[in-house]
């Protein structure tokens, strides 16, 4: 009974569900809580997945991953929280301005890109303002199953360090808060090097923060499979661009405030994805041929790929030049 | 001859590197035999290595050839045993008292390299983060598919089991979780069918 119903459509399969609570935490971020519409049970979870929501925003469609962060052991209810960000793309000032309780929603099936590393004797989790969310997730798992774990939360103020107190009440031995109001800063190079043998990091938070402990970790020979993050990018707008999408057989127009993914959406094409974010590796295209500068921004692909010009991944990577020709 | 490349083989057969330094504040090299030499090589591309490195060797049928130059190399810790078996409890030990960073270097023959590296696997290092680098003898460490005993040091292809006497052919499947190559009896459809033993690799 555990089986995924079969993949129609592009991205994960689809689930009907209505707003069962918004709990504004903070001046910045509210967590919203989704129970199915038919009623059942959601689909369980491995902690660090996220669910891709579907935002109906005057004809157009958003579509932006959030980490749950509700137990993976309740299945009854999925809980994102969305922290609102007044200059990005406008998915989330949507989720804060516009969703209220008992609205109908759509949101995919979770998909797990950040997964816990059961083999680890012990888990480390450095988290930055709203990149606390998966771990919250993760803890609870470990909760259950007696992990050894311990957190490492850095925020700008107790303000607005969602869920701290809560974290610290409940688990006053291993969470460690630290915030930048009070000059409080987390000692990556002597956490890292005191860990036991097969203990395993995740970060989520900022992209100089999941650098910050990439690089720390590595100097210290802390070995690559041992260090885990996850970081979205949310598509950044750039300058219109036309493409040749061979396969389909049109020529389509990204606009600026659009990805290359959502374009292809909007004309009927239905290109795979999944976490639309650059991450996943789900929406890798072929260029079949191009003149112009590619930007590409995903995690993805690697250096050569990049360079090659023969690959791009249409949720967050753009295109300047001439011609522009994929095999989709 | 301590360097042999071994032929282009099944997924299954370990593929061994040459070792580098890495970044760590310590470090533990377990070698036999001829693996002293990649040692010694490697304590020449960095000279702040061996201060802060913990050598686990077993000298094997190379006796004292090799120890006086690897004492030399001013490792942090020596230790010279006269098996892997005998090596276990300090082995274990060394990875025990050990924190994330510990760089693991394995260098000799494949039963040496393999059995350490279940040890250290074991405590949580992915196998993916040792580095190992084959020198000496091909000589294998054989697992008897029937009746499961282990046949160190084996040169020959066929061979006889050690436990059971079965004549088993050598082959390239290997067990990560027993550190050895699989024998399977040879002549079981036509008993005392037996080809001639060959050197391994010959």
């Amino acid at each position: 009974m555990s089986a995924a119903p079969q993949k129609a459509k592009a991205g994960a399969e689809k689930i009907d569900v209505l707003v069962s609570a918004v709990v504004p935490l903070n001046d910045l971020v509210t967590r919203f809580e989704f129970k199915r519409t038919d009623g059942k049970d959601f689909p369980p979870f491995s902690a660090g997945a996220h669910t891709v929501v579907e935002m109906q925003d005057e004809g157009r469609t958003r579509l932006n991953p959030y980490s749950l962060m509700s137990d993976p052991a309740d299945t009854s209810t999925y809980a994102i929280s969305v922290r609102r960000d007044d200059q990005g793309r406008g998915g989330s000032l949507f989720m804060h301005q516009n969703v209220s309780q008992g609205d109908p929603m759509v949101i995919t099936y979770p998909v797990n890109l950040f997964a816990l590393d059961l083999r680890a004797r012990k888990h480390i989790f450095f988290a930055g303002g709203i990149g606390i969310t998966p771990f919250m997730a993760m803890i609870a798992q470990l909760e259950r199953s007696n992990g050894h774990w311990e957190l490492h939360y850095a925020a700008r103020s107790p303000e607005l360090a969602s869920y701290a107190t809560e974290l610290k009440a409940k688990h006053p031995s291993n969470v460690h808060v630290y915030y930048d109001s009070e000059n409080q800063a987390i000692d990556l190079g002597h956490l890292l090097e005191g860990q036991p043998l097969g203990t395993h990091a995740y970060v989520c938070g900022p992209a100089g923060m999941i650098q910050w402990v990439h690089t720390t970790a590595a100097e210290l020979g802390w070995p690559e499979d041992n260090v885990h993050s996850e970081e979205f990018l949310a598509p950044q707008p750039g300058k219109p661009f036309q493409v040749r999408l061979c396969r389909s057989d049109i020529t389509i127009d990204v606009g600026e405030n659009e990805s290359l993914l959502e374009a292809m959406e909007r004309c009927g094409v239905d290109a795979p994805f999944l976490c639309r974010g650059g991450a996943c590796g789900q929406c890798e295209t072929d260029v079949v041929e191009h003149s112009g500068t590619f930007d590409h921004r995903d995690h993805w692909l690697d250096e050569a790929e990049h360079a090659s010009g023969e690959k791009i991944m249409p949720c967050v990577s753009r295109f300047l030049g001439e011609t522009l020709v994929l095999d989709r | 001859m301590s360097k042999f490349q071994f032929p282009e083989s099944i997924l299954s057969r370990p593929v061994y590197g040459t070792l580098a330094p890495r970044p760590g504040k310590s470090h533990l090299m377990i070698a036999d035999a001829e693996g002293a030499e990649a040692l010694l090589e490697l304590a020449d591309r960095d000279e702040n290595l061996m201060a802060n490195s913990h050598i686990i060797y077993l000298p094997k049928d190379t006796g004292e050839t090799y120890v006086d130059r690897l004492r030399a190399a001013g490792p942090n810790q020596l230790y010279v045993g006269p098996s892997f078996a005998a090596a276990t409890q300090r082995i274990r030990h060394v990875l025990g008292q050990a924190h994330m960073g510990l760089q693991v270097y394995l260098t000799g023959t494949e039963g040496l390299i393999g059995q350490a590296m279940n040890e250290a696997t074991a405590v949580g290092i992915p196998h993916t983060a040792i580095q190992t680098e084959h020198r000496g003898s091909v000589a294998r460490r054989m697992q008897c598919v029937h009746c499961k005993g282990i046949t160190e040091d084996v040169t020959t292809d066929p061979f006889v089991c050690s436990h059971c006497g079965l004549n088993l052919f050598v082959r390239d499947h290997y067990s990560r979780r027993l550190a050895a190559f699989q024998g399977v009896c040879i002549d079981a459809e036509d008993p005392g069918n037996v080809p001639d033993p060959v050197e391994l690799y010959s």
